[in-house]
């Protein structure tokens, strides 16, 4: 057994990589890679769900595009949004104008609202030499019509990734990209599992960098990251504090700063479970390696997907109850929902999913937040309200 | 004090203020009748299949809209937020929610009957799904959702087609049917389809109309008046075909004596600009709004918020021959559910064909469908033409949002860049008030 000295370095050392890649947003390692060998394409895609499989067979690396964070001084993409706009598409816009984003092949814009669908548009009037495609997803789960329809959808993104990348897409390649994503996921949920289980050995702003990298690095490389942080952080000594479990849910596109989740958690919240990036644990569990895999990645769409509020529920007596559900799973005592201002899909699910967990006696709190909120006092303060009322009042 | 003149109404809106209130009294007796109801939207509106059913078509965003004509939108809305419901969001869904959490009182004063289906179209518009998911929680009635994709590329695939038509066969069919009890009868939807296209000829005639100098109409706030019936509870009834003769026939008359459009204080006496409007107009000062175009001798040659429902004048028609395949288009094509660029080259088009001055965009807080992108495409449009443009901001039906002052404020300085666009680039003294 290592001692717990050597440990903390390895886990700073890993949290370290994360956070520099989190800052980078000339996107270096990306840039490297692609430049490492002729040939490779980079695609970029944009909260909260694409088929990175199918990038990756192509010989892609796909570039997670959330946004200009709260290190990111919008200028120009100010310009192209009213006041009443969220930020994710302007800060977006920036890193576009700013050239920081040129070396990418594509970019994918997924069915999350209507913002991000007309950034869609709006990408190929300013970018025309940039592939750009508007990846739509099904909201009918039958195999035979919303699943043929996704196929097709597939088939199409295929054939534009394989003219992008000038090679053939094959069964073969998609399988064992599969592979490979599906080991990611498997350790991305053993992550959530391990902080569930013990938080105070997994602080979230840790969690959340770790994350990110995967929105960035090669997926071979992020689960090789995913298992040195698993054992370094279960050798690692840290005390454990006195803090309310909660599940922080609304985040699944524009991101909420470092600050806030780290905010959060100082106020004596230990987060639990978490929606920040959904598509690193969107299928539920692995994709059928047998058969067609495009076909596969459909049918794990279909059936074995996250919930979110930018999907349909078609059964009225199962909505929300996926939120309970992570609160049992995590055993969580409370829920925050930390939503960005203006974000439709998110602020019109919440008064649902509120009357959900008030169903279940489950508390909950609700705030807003821009990706560059500096302000964390009033958030500090309404977390540790939230997480003392919970300490004095909840039914053990 | 001069009492206000009385509003001139044409026989054309005489008959449909009747067509609405008489679909009102409908839903009104819906239960007394044994009549179904379903409540569905604007865009991907399918009333021709929901006539098959015998079922009453009730639109929620209509309801927000009469009543935000009749300003009581306002209390509604802060109802919703005081139960929850964000001030971030759409303001059709807070007036909705608001005027059901005080007794679901409709436009015209009488309470409107509980839905016995939802009909989720989800064309264009997000915010609809999420909508429908809270009337869902409410009335805890059957919904039938069609998925509409997206134009991602601008153009409709067979792909497309193919999922919007298995989903009317295989999802939204057989709930009208059980909900109805009343079997889908393939050539009673042909028939409607026939009197839909019918209509849509009158229609598109209409807004064609106004390429003449003068425009006999103005095409956004008499527009919202002609794409009434079309795009509501009448598609494909006698009912809409007659209207719109009837309108054709008005129209007709005043290009041939070289008349304006009709406006709330009579005929436009000189038309002064030409413009188009991109976005929805606002609905609780509609009056105030539209005055400040009128008096300054402004009118709207095109629109695209008379789109949203259907864009007839690119050619589409419903076709009998074809039924279900015809939906789909109709549901695909519909404005806001065409990428942004296709919306960019129909501006354009727009520009181009109606010799307009320029493009005004009001942009709605409410509608991220129309508003996320408008910056652009006013940059993209002014560098097209050449033409200038200008943005004004309101909302759908939240009073908060409307403000008078700053809006005529734009709106002057904007016509007064058109007049200096004239003179090439000359100052052109100001106008005599």
């Amino acid at each position: 057994m290592s001692t717990p000295v050597t440990e903390i370095i390895t886990v700073t050392e890993i949290i370290a990589r994360c956070q520099a890649l989190f800052d980078d947003l000339n996107f270096t390692y990306a840039r490297e890679w692609k430049a490492a060998v002729p040939g490779r394409i980079v695609v970029g895609y944009m909260p909260f769900y694409v088929p990175r499989e199918l990038i990756h067979a192509a010989g892609g690396l796909p570039l997670g595009v959330l946004g200009g964070g709260e290190q990111l001084e919008v200028i120009q993409g100010d310009a192209y949004y009213q006041s009443y706009i969220c930020r994710i598409p302007r800060s977006t816009i920036e890193l576009g104008v700013t050239n920081r984003l040129d070396f990418v092949d594509a970019m994918l814009f997924p069915s999350i609202c209507d913002v991000i669908r007309n950034l869609s548009g709006m990408w190929k009037i300013m970018f025309p030499k940039v592939r750009s495609r508007y990846f739509d997803v099904p909201q009918n789960f039958s195999d035979g019509v919303g699943g043929t329809f996704y196929i097709h959808e597939l088939t199409e993104l295929r054939e534009m990734l394989a003219e992008a990348s000038g090679r053939a897409v094959t069964d073969a390649a998609i399988r064992a990209s599969i592979a490979l994503y599906n080991e990611n996921r498997a350790l991305v949920r053993e992550v959530y599992a391990f902080r569930a289980r013990q938080p105070w050995k997994a602080p979230s702003a840790e969690v959340y960098l770790l994350m990110r990298a995967g929105m960035v690095l090669a997926v071979e490389e992020h689960s090789r990251m995913l298992r040195e942080y698993l054992d370094a952080a279960a050798a690692a000594d840290r005390p454990r504090r006195d803090n309310s479990r909660v599940v922080v849910t609304g985040a699944f596109c524009e991101q909420p700063p470092l600050n806030l989740i780290k905010s959060i958690e100082l106020s004596g919240c230990y987060i639990v479970d978490d929606d920040f990036m959904l598509v690193n644990r969107w299928e539920q569990s692995d994709v059928s390696l047998d058969g067609d895999p495009v076909a596969n990645l459909a049918q794990a769409y279909l059936h074995n997907s996250a919930n979110t509020s930018a999907k349909y529920e078609p059964d009225p007596a199962q909505k929300g109850l996926y939120l309970v559900a992570a609160v049992k799973r995590t055993r969580a005592e409370g829920v925050i929902f930390a939503s960005p201002s203006f974000c439709d899909p998110a602020l019109l699910e919440r008064p649902m999913l509120q009357r959900v967990l008030a169903a279940h006696d489950i508390p909950f709190i609700a705030f807003k937040y821009a990706e560059n909120s500096g302000q964390m006092q009033p958030i500090r303060e309404q977390a540790g309200t939230f997480a003392d009322s919970i300490k004095l009042w909840s039914t053990p | 004090m001069t009492p206000p003149a009385a509003v001139i109404k044409d026989t054309s809106m005489l008959k449909q203020k009747e067509m609405i209130s008489g679909n009102y009294r409908k839903l009104e007796t819906a239960v007394a009748d044994g009549r179904k109801v379903a409540a569905t939207f604007v865009p991907g509106n399918l009333n021709e299949l929901i006539m098959c059913f015998d079922m009453l078509n009730n639109l929620p965003e209509i309801n927000a809209i009469q009543n935000g004509l009749r300003k009581k939108t306002g209390a509604y809305i802060m109802e919703a937020e005081k139960r929850g419901h964000s001030e971030d969001v759409c303001t059709y869904v807070k007036a909705d929610l608001g005027m059901i959490a005080k007794g679901n009182i409709g436009p015209d004063g009488q309470k409107l009957p509980d839905p016995d289906l939802l009909l989720l179209s989800y064309t264009g518009c997000f915010t609809f799904m999420k909508w429908f998911e809270l009337l869902r929680e409410h009335y805890k009635c059957e919904t039938a959702m069609l998925h509409v994709p997206y134009q991602g590329d601008g153009r409709i695939s067979k792909n497309m087609i193919s999922y919007v038509v298995k989903q009317l066969r295989e999802e939204v069919i057989p709930k009208l049917e059980r909900v109805s009890g009343v079997k889908f009868d393939i050539d009673r939807l042909r028939e409607n389809l026939a009197r839909s296209a019918r209509a849509e000829e009158d229609f598109v005639w209409v807004l064609e109309s106004a390429k003449a100098r003068p425009s006999p109409i103005d095409a956004y706030f008499g527009g919202v008046y002609y794409i009434g019936p079309i795009f509501t509870a009448f598609r494909g009834t006698e009912d809409a075909t007659l209207y719109y003769r009837l309108l054709r026939a008005e129209i007709a008359e005043r290009l041939a004596a070289g008349q304006g459009p009709v406006t709330p204080a009579g005929d436009m006496p000189a038309e002064r600009y030409r413009l188009v409007v991109e976005g929805p107009p606002n609905w609780t000062s509609f009056r105030d709004f539209w005055k400040m175009f009128y008096e300054d001798g402004a009118v709207v040659v095109a629109s695209t918020y008379t789109k949203v429902g259907g864009l007839y004048d690119q050619g589409f028609r419903h076709d009998p021959d074809h039924p279900l395949e015809s939906l789909a288009e109709y549901c695909l094509g519909c404005y806001t559910n065409r990428n942004l660029p296709s919306r960019v080259d129909l501006i354009e088009q727009y520009m181009e064909e109606y010799q307009a001055d320029g493009l005004l965009i009001n942009s709605i807080k409410s509608c991220n469908s129309f508003s996320a992108g408008q910056l652009l495409v006013l940059r993209e449009i002014e560098r097209r033409t050449g033409k200038p443009g200008a943005f004004i901001e309101s909302d759908l039906v939240d009073p908060r949002y409307f403000s008078p002052a700053n809006i005529k404020n734009r709106l002057e300085s904007y016509f007064q860049m058109i007049d200096q666009r004239r003179g090439g680039g000359k100052s052109v003294p100001a106008r005599a008030a």
